[in-house]
């Protein structure tokens, strides 16, 4: 029984919690990678359970897209059974892990936008959503803090982590505007109180970024071109080799459970 | 199972009472209603329901808790309780109880401090040890055996000890 590929209802709602839910099981899944890989035991047991933060809100907000849509579908379908243009998830976060230091980096970019994203999502008039940014904003708070450490211990470290630290702050930050850009839609349910203007977190966003920054005797790149599409669904081609080995099982056989 | 209404606090005080036996999986000297998972027993009609609430969003514990309870009811002859997972309000380590703290203490785990800075930026918090008491510790690892625990160390006694972190 081959079930292919699920296209889903285009309704900015499901739109929205899609969105915020891919960029939670992409960011996870690349934390995953690290498992048995990571520089040092603690270090591997940090990313693994960050990424079990991660695929855990994935988990939550995907079951509410299914209770959103309402057309019989559950967490799996929408992990497992959609191809890489419906994937909505920011070009940050499907970024490969790289070395440690850029792993580092883009946690600490994602992390310091998410973090008060889900603070401020506490307060949407949407009770599913304001349930699920209340638990995530304890996890992401971590992160964040764990990030913005690693990137003081890299940035203020050796010659060679300062390096490399820097040269993945560099490389990253053309994916950072992505961050504060709205997709059609998204207007109306920041209007109605459901989601939130992304645009409202640029200042304090950048103030935390800078802080660490500044502390980790790093340089902060220049605002320059600035890369996106992830929210339409346009991604880097890193995304379709993630979603390879993610959804593998499931394609190849369909329905499997254990 | 059907009741009248006077049973109805009898009933929920039971159902409560055999749900507390179940302990938490990855610390089990601590039962889910002292570690606050354990939210409300609601009677509605012939419907018993038991709400639980994940600590963290990717809990793997939660299923393994939901089928101990169930497990629980069938045991004492309480089935069909349904066991139902709610993520609102969201769980906070202000939830264990005195109880569960000097269960997590007596069992080597040091318990949540209260009121710590969570959204600081970089760690501060102060952990007394768990065995000696001394404060001369340090964090050695932010995301310990499990994902609401951090690892420590303590430079009086030399032990390495979890921290139930503040949630
Ligand atoms: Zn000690």
């Amino acid at each position: 029984m081959y079930t292919g590929s699920i296209t889903v209802a285009d309704t900015p709602l499901l739109r929205y919690v899609l969105g915020r839910a891919d960029d939670a099981l992409v960011l996870g899944h690349r934390l995953s990678e690290w498992c048995g890989h990571g520089p040092l035991l603690e270090e591997d047991m940090a990313l693994s359970n960050m990424a079990l933060d991660l695929i855990g809100q994935a988990r939550a907000l995907y079951t509410y897209a299914g209770e959103v849509e309402a057309a019989g579908r559950d967490e799996d379908a929408y992990a497992y059974l959609r191809d890489v243009t419906s994937y909505a998830n920011l070009l940050l976060v499907e970024q490969p892990n790289g070395d440690f230091a850029r792993t580092i980096v883009r946690q600490l970019l994602f992390s310091a936008f998410i973090d008060p994203y889900w603070r401020a999502l506490m307060a949407s008039t949407d009770p599913t959503l304001a349930a699920i940014a209340a638990k995530a904003e304890k996890e992401s708070a971590y992160h964040l803090r764990h990030a913005s450490e690693w990137t003081v211990r890299l940035g203020d470290g050796t010659a060679e982590s300062h390096a490399r630290a820097q040269r993945a702050l560099d490389e990253l930050w053309p994916f950072t505007g992505e961050l504060f850009t709205m997709p059609a839609g998204e207007r109306a349910l920041i209007d109605a109180g459901i989601a939130i203007d992304p645009e409202t977190l640029r200042a304090p966003w950048r103030a935390t970024v800078t802080r660490v920054v500044e502390r980790a005797t790093l340089t902060l790149p220049a605002d320059g071109w600035m890369q996106r599409g992830g929210r339409e669904g346009r991604h880097s081609e890193h995304l379709g080799h993630l979603l390879s080995d993610l959804q593998y099982l499931q394609r190849a056989f369909p329905g499997a459970t254990w | 199972m059907t009741t009248a209404p006077g049973d109805l606090t009898a009933l929920c005080a039971e159902v409560r009472r055999v749900a507390s036996t179940v302990v938490d999986p990855e610390i089990p000297v601590i039962s889910i209603a002292d570690l606050g998972i354990l939210r409300e027993v609601v009677v509605a009609g012939d419907h018993v329901e038991v709400r639980i609430t994940p600590t963290y969003s990717g809990c793997p514990a939660m299923n393994m808790i939901k089928s101990e309870l169930e497990q629980a009811f069938a045991t004492a002859g309480l089935a069909p309780v349904q066991v139902r997972l709610v993520l609102s309000p969201a769980w906070t380590t202000d939830w264990i109880t005195e109880t569960g703290r000097r269960q997590l203490h007596d069992y080597g785990i040091a318990p949540p401090a209260p009121g710590g800075d969570r959204t600081a930026l970089f760690g501060t918090t102060t952990v007394p040890c768990p065995r000696c008491g001394s404060t001369d510790t340090t964090q050695l690892a932010a995301f310990g055996s499990t994902a609401c625990k951090a690892l420590w160390r303590c430079a009086t006694c030399r032990e390495p000890f979890d921290y139930f972190k503040c949630h």
